[in-house]
């Protein structure tokens, strides 16, 4: 069964002259358990895709699947419940004024959870942070902590899919592995689908099964981890890209 | 030694609780603030104004209404009246003391009105945007477009002279400029990625403005209230002048101003003790302010 299917998805911003066409029919599908990887140069569209599946883009077009439900316009509840997403730049993600606790204490109270304090123990324990941060505020940790806590959150309501906006790009090389293990061992655990979006190949090709290739906001190229190690491209760009990252 | 571990246990960077990790906070604030000395200053005049207000029957040497004929007038230094008497024979020193009443009184009513709305027109003009946003704005707009003390005036002729109703008037006309700085900050809060993401956990726009937007709009609304309490004093003597604020024989300072003004080159301490007062409170607002702005603006956390 498809975890997501993306159908002709058109996104664009702006109005009439101004208009930009951020995302020009994209079409994809990702399978349940699967890890999919979205590549490109900044500004090609990669992070919007995103951005539109959770509907904090609204001008969108195109067909949005989530386990063969269509998405609609106005996102309900129980759409956050299966789809979370982890931002990329864990200083800017968490509320300056909010203790880690109320992060996640807020995200598990408004979905309806009780036994909010051993959840918000649990799920600290779960992204490899301990009962000490409980009550830090984000000013008290440091870039890969935050991004735990971002993840925590993100895991809060249990949901299936996970998109993952360039999780650690804005990490040190060494917290980025940490950061990457801790999500590979999440979704064995937890069963979870991965939607990741990075401007790394190396990432993308220790963390993903598939990947598109995506330019000027349409995806050129899908294929699978093996023909990006065998640097097998058809399209052009696409080839260009496995060599620029050698 | 108590006091030594109770000091480590607020400066943890391990909190153990929800209350501990608030007073820890609250006490890094505290440390940070005392260390600004002149916002301390600041601070401690303010406390001394309210010790000073709450005290008046006993630290006031006369009664500040009975006129004395006979001393009238009376130079800075005399027996009796350290800053000499008024035009009606009144002890200055009393009025100023009692005056401290009348003073705390339009800051603290002021100051619980027009930053509040300020800060609900301003925060839901800007997170909802579209034509609520252009709504408010425009009603913003129009407030702001009169000169402040003209349509005071206006208020205080339809309400009715007295100082409730020129407070009332003040925080009705101060209130466009916080909506204006509330509006601002939500703007650039509203796209930041930690209200993208608790909108993705379904939150609605109720909760998202009071419990995510407000505190971080309140620490700039803060300073800029302890900023403009210098003015809104001045705009309350002003009324009080026109006749318009405080009524005669309340001893407001701004009033006593405007009464030791016919006697200014003769008799020039009438009017400049109660202008010290305000030159002093106004001044202790502006460093309590900056202080204020050093310890609660949020991206100065380490």
């Amino acid at each position: 069964m498809n975890m997501l299917e993306i159908d002709n998805l058109n996104v664009w911003f702006g109005r009439a002259r101004d208009r930009v066409d951020a995302v020009k029919d994209a079409t994809f599908t990702v399978g349940e358990g699967e890890s999919f990887g979205l590549v490109g140069e900044s500004g090609s569209g990669k992070s919007t895709i995103l951005r539109a599946i959770t509907g904090l883009v609204p001008t969108w077009s195109g067909e949005i699947k989530v386990r063969q439900d269509p998405v609609p316009k106005k996102r309900p509840k129980s759409f956050f419940k299966s789809v979370q997403m982890v931002f990329q730049d864990p200083y800017a993600s968490l509320h300056p004024r909010h203790s880690v606790d109320q992060v996640l204490g807020e995200t598990l109270f408004l979905h309806g959870f009780r036994e909010i304090d051993a959840r918000v123990v649990k799920l600290l324990d779960d992204v490899g942070l301990g009962q000490k941060f409980r009550f830090r505020y984000p000013h008290q940790l440091s870039g890969g902590q935050r991004q735990r806590v971002a993840i925590a959150r993100a895991l809060a309501p249990e949901p299936k899919l996970l998109l993952l906006d360039e999780p650690t790009s804005a990490l040190d090389v060494s917290v980025q592995a940490e950061i990457l293990n801790l999500l590979a061992d999440l979704r064995q655990e937890h069963k979870l689908t991965y939607l990741m979006v990075s401007h790394d190949l190396s990432v993308v090709g220790h963390m993903c099964d598939r990947l598109a290739v995506m330019k000027d906001g349409e995806i050129v190229e899908v294929m699978d981890v093996a023909a990006l190690y065998a640097m097998k491209a058809v399209h052009p760009y696409a080839q260009h890209l496995l060599q620029a990252s050698v | 030694m108590a006091e030594q571990t109770l000091r480590e246990w607020l400066l943890t960077d391990t909190p153990t609780s929800r209350r501990h990790a608030k007073l820890s906070a609250l006490y890094q604030g505290w440390l940070s603030f005392r260390s600004n000395t002149m916002a301390m200053i600041g601070l401690g005049i303010l406390v001394a104004l309210v010790l000073i207000a709450v005290a008046a029957p006993i630290l006031s040497p006369h009664d500040p209404f009975v006129q004395d004929l006979g001393n009238r007038l009376l130079p800075l230094g005399t027996e009796g009246h350290v800053f000499g008497t008024d035009s009606l024979g009144r002890d200055i020193l009393s009025r100023l003391i009692y005056g401290a009443r009348i003073t705390l009184y339009i800051v603290a009513l002021v100051a619980l009105i027009a930053p509040v709305v300020g800060l609900l027109v301003g925060t839901v003009s800007g997170y909802a945007g579209g034509w609520i946003d252009v709504v408010l704005m425009r009603i913003t707009d129009i407030f702001l477009a009169f000169p402040r003390l003209v349509l005071a005036l206006a208020f205080v002729a339809a309400l009715g002279a007295g100082i409730e109703n020129a407070v009332l008037a003040i925080s009705l006309t101060a209130w466009p400029p916080y909506a204006r700085i509330a509006r601002a900050e939500t703007l650039t809060i509203r796209s930041s990625d930690y209200i993208a993401a608790i909108r993705l956990q379904g939150a609605g726009a109720l909760r998202i403005i009071t419990r995510h937007i407000w505190p971080l709009c309140i620490s700039s609304l803060i300073v800029r209230v302890t900023l403009d309490m210098a003015g809104i004093i001045l705009a309350a003597a002003g009324l009080g002048f026109l006749g318009l604020g405080a009524q005669p024989p309340s001893p407001e300072w701004g009033a006593m101003i405007s009464e030791g003004r016919r006697f200014i080159l003769d008799h020039w301490w009438v009017a400049t003790m109660p202008g010290l007062a305000i030159f002093t409170v106004s001044l202790a607002f502006n460093l309590l302010g900056d202080g204020l702005r050093d310890v609660l603006d949020p991206k100065a956390g380490e």
